[in-house]
């Protein structure tokens, strides 16, 4: 290929390689900010991508299928919520607990569509301004989960940092018990919270079945969802740097494969290796400062809350 | 450090489910299966799982199938497939090539277990290993893409660098070649057997760098997908995908494994069953091919007819000199070709393919 023309596939393709990341990690960076974590996120991922995969196939309905997907993630982590927040069961076993058990639910419920593809999700072709050269097909031509994958990025940290319910779930996470005392329902916050994640996992997964690859296979996460959970601590907790990290993270990916088909002379394991190098390099260099750490990290992350304490 | 406990953890949830479905088992001989993936992955998995049923099928009460699936190979293979042997399984398939030593360890510790073990080369006398000669389906494969690729880039999609998929790659260029001297493979390594996503980037990956046929070993349908949504021709691996692409799927190779299982489970109800090792291709049934796509023009098919027959016959052997290897050396001869141990220890690519084979 010659010249740049090489440059907007990939840059379509680290889109789509980085849009369920987004929403998954988004989605659990304000469950965490909460004080709760929900390693769950593999599960309810699957989950919504099976849920969306079976409504779209049924009803047709697009729109209708991403928002039950939506429903089916925080169906899960309401699940979640009722035997952390409410039974105070420990949150990493619970949560690993709801990855096995969504892989389990999932593979159930699309027992009967594994095989059956999909029309892909479609995208926004405006005609005229998405053939622009470039810029056209990258910022005009995506379907509508990736222009909501930033809405929500925006959104959240507009929410936690701009708004008072904002620094009321921050308060929630950082110390429960002082929130509890001036008068906030630290389990109440926690549910939305929880909830809210888990919905974003959902539509993390409807992205995969709908859109990434247009079908239904068991277990079609493939990690993605512990990706998105690593994707977190890389971003010390903030939005922008969870964007960040899911384009550097699909992008080094993509960009391997890419060099691997062009023939550089690379053993492919050092290839796979990058992202993973780059996320540890990353984590070294941010933990040189240890406060920036810890004003970003949740203070009572993963603390069960006991009203009486 | 997190990722390594939670796959510990999940690895002890599925000796925990293995244990579960052992507990439940009555009188009948039971028969394990272990998997790499998950039984719907609609490729490799899936069709072992098609052969334990028809294991189940065939031979009803006599036997219980139990399988355990997505199973990492490693250390949680071996926890897997010593479960299954305490739990009084007679005789257990192990469908991966990463399984060949835990599956040997635990061999070792119950001797009166009889294990089978997919693709591997090491045998004992409670160990036999099966394979098929999936590289008679890619050499036919090959002949097609060599006719109907039009900018003679043929991408494939590798899983890990083992000779099984290097023989593969080499098959499909020396067929291509021979019907079009200008073809080249380049090839995407993705470090997985099974991941949608990532085996879709790799294909996007191979067109974006010119290539018009998308070739795979890897198992789900997801480069197929890719393939037709960008107008390029794909191939089948282990099942018919051509759901999933009916426009760009030229036919398929698929693995059938179905009368092997049943053989094999007969002969340990009987009592004949031997340590031996089993490598069949078309002749045999364990390889076969979906149907040819309509697009296919008549000449192509009749010479992909006529590869897949004198294969089956002997008269062709796909590894029949004289090729070169890519680093221009002799790979084999004029009037030789290469023998089975050269072909299972397989290690260097031959001319035409591009890029270094990852070491």
């Amino acid at each position: 290929m010659s010249g740049f023309d090489w440059i907007v596939p990939v840059i379509l393709t680290v889109i789509t390689a980085a849009t369920p990341l987004v929403f998954a990690a988004i989605g659990e960076l304000v469950t965490e900010k909460s004080g709760v974590l929900n390693l769950g996120v593999e599960g309810m991922m699957l989950v919504g991508a099976v849920t969306g995969f079976v409504t779209a196939t049924v009803t047709g309905n697009y729109f209708l299928a991403v928002a039950l997907a939506a429903v089916a993630g925080g169906f899960m982590a309401f699940l979640f919520g009722i035997l952390t927040l409410s039974l105070m069961a420990n949150q990493v076993a619970t949560g690993l607990a709801l990855t096995l058990f969504g892989v389990g639910l999932s593979a159930l419920m699309g027992q009967e569509f594994v095989g059956e593809p999909v029309a892909s999700l479609s995208k926004l072709n405006i005609p005229g301004i998405s053939d622009i050269p470039i810029i056209g097909p990258i910022v005009f031509g995506q379907d509508g989960l990736v222009y909501l994958s930033f809405v929500m990025v925006a959104l959240v940290s507009w929410f936690l940092y701009k708004t008072k319910a904002g620094l009321i779930l921050r308060a929630v996470g950082d110390s429960h018990d002082a929130a509890h005392s001036i008068g906030y329902s630290v389990i109440g916050i926690r549910y939305m919270a929880v909830i809210f994640g888990g919905a974003m996992s959902g539509i993390g997964g409807a992205y995969l079945s709908l859109a990434y690859t247009p079908m239904w296979a068991e277990n079609m996460t493939a990690g993605r969802g512990w990706i998105a959970l690593a994707l977190i601590v890389f971003a010390t907790w903030k939005p922008g740097l969870v964007l960040v990290g899911a384009y550097m993270f699909g992008g080094i990916t993509i960009l391997q494969l890419h060099a691997q088909a062009a023939g550089l002379d690379l053993p492919s394991q050092v290839l796979s290796m990058l992202p993973y190098l780059a996320t540890v390099l990353v984590l070294v260099l941010i933990s040189k400062d240890q406060s920036r750490i810890r004003k970003h990290a949740p203070a009572c992350i993963g603390k069960i809350f006991h009203p009486a304490a | 450090m997190k990722l390594k406990h939670i796959s510990t953890l999940l690895g002890a949830a599925a000796v925990a489910a293995s244990m579960l479905t052992g507990a439940s088992a009555s009188a009948e001989d039971k028969v394990g299966f272990v998997y790499v993936g998950p039984v719907g992955d609609h490729g490799w998995t899936y069709r072992h799982d098609l052969g334990r049923q028809a294991v189940q099928n065939a031979l009803g009460d006599k036997v219980k199938t139990t399988f355990v699936e997505s199973v990492k190979e490693g250390p949680d293979a071996e926890r897997v497939i010593r479960q299954m042997a305490a739990d009084g399984h007679k005789l257990i398939f192990t469908t991966s090539f990463g399984y060949m030593n835990p599956t040997l360890k635990v061999a070792k510790q119950f001797p009166g277990v009889k294990f089978e073990h997919a693709t591997g080369y090491k045998r004992m006398d409670n160990v036999s290993t099966y394979s098929a000669r999936f590289y008679e389906g890619r050499y036919v494969v090959g002949k097609i893409a060599g006719k109907m690729t039009k900018s003679n880039v043929i991408g494939y999609v590798g899983s890990f660098p083992i000779p099984e998929v290097v023989r593969g790659i080499n098959a499909t260029i020396l067929a291509a070649r021979s019907v079009n001297p200008d073809v080249v493979v380049k090839v995407a390594w993705v470090s997985t057997w099974y991941d949608p996503g990532k085996e879709g980037d790799a294909a996007k990956a191979l067109i974006d760098q010119g290539a018009d046929i998308i070739l795979q070993h890897t198992d789900s349908p997801a480069p197929l997908q890719v393939a037709e949504s960008r107008g390029v021709w794909a191939v089948g691996q282990a099942s018919d995908m051509s759901k999933f692409a009916p426009k760009a799927q030229l036919t398929g190779i698929i693995d059938d494994w179905d009368g092997y299982y049943v053989a094999r489970t007969k002969a340990i109800l009987d009592g004949s069953w031997k340590s031996e090792d089993t490598w069949g291709g078309f002749n045999t049934g364990l390889v076969q091919l979906a149907p040819y796509n309509k697009a296919i023009p008549a000449d192509v098919i009749q010479l992909a007819e006529d590869t897949r027959k004198g294969i089956e016959d002997g008269s062709i052997n796909p590894f029949a000199g004289p090729f070169n290897k890519q680093d221009g050396s002799v790979g084999a001869a004029a009037g030789s070709a290469l023998d089975d141990g050269t072909l299972l220890g397989m290690n260097w690519y031959v001319e035409g393919v591009e890029g270094q084979l990852p070491k």
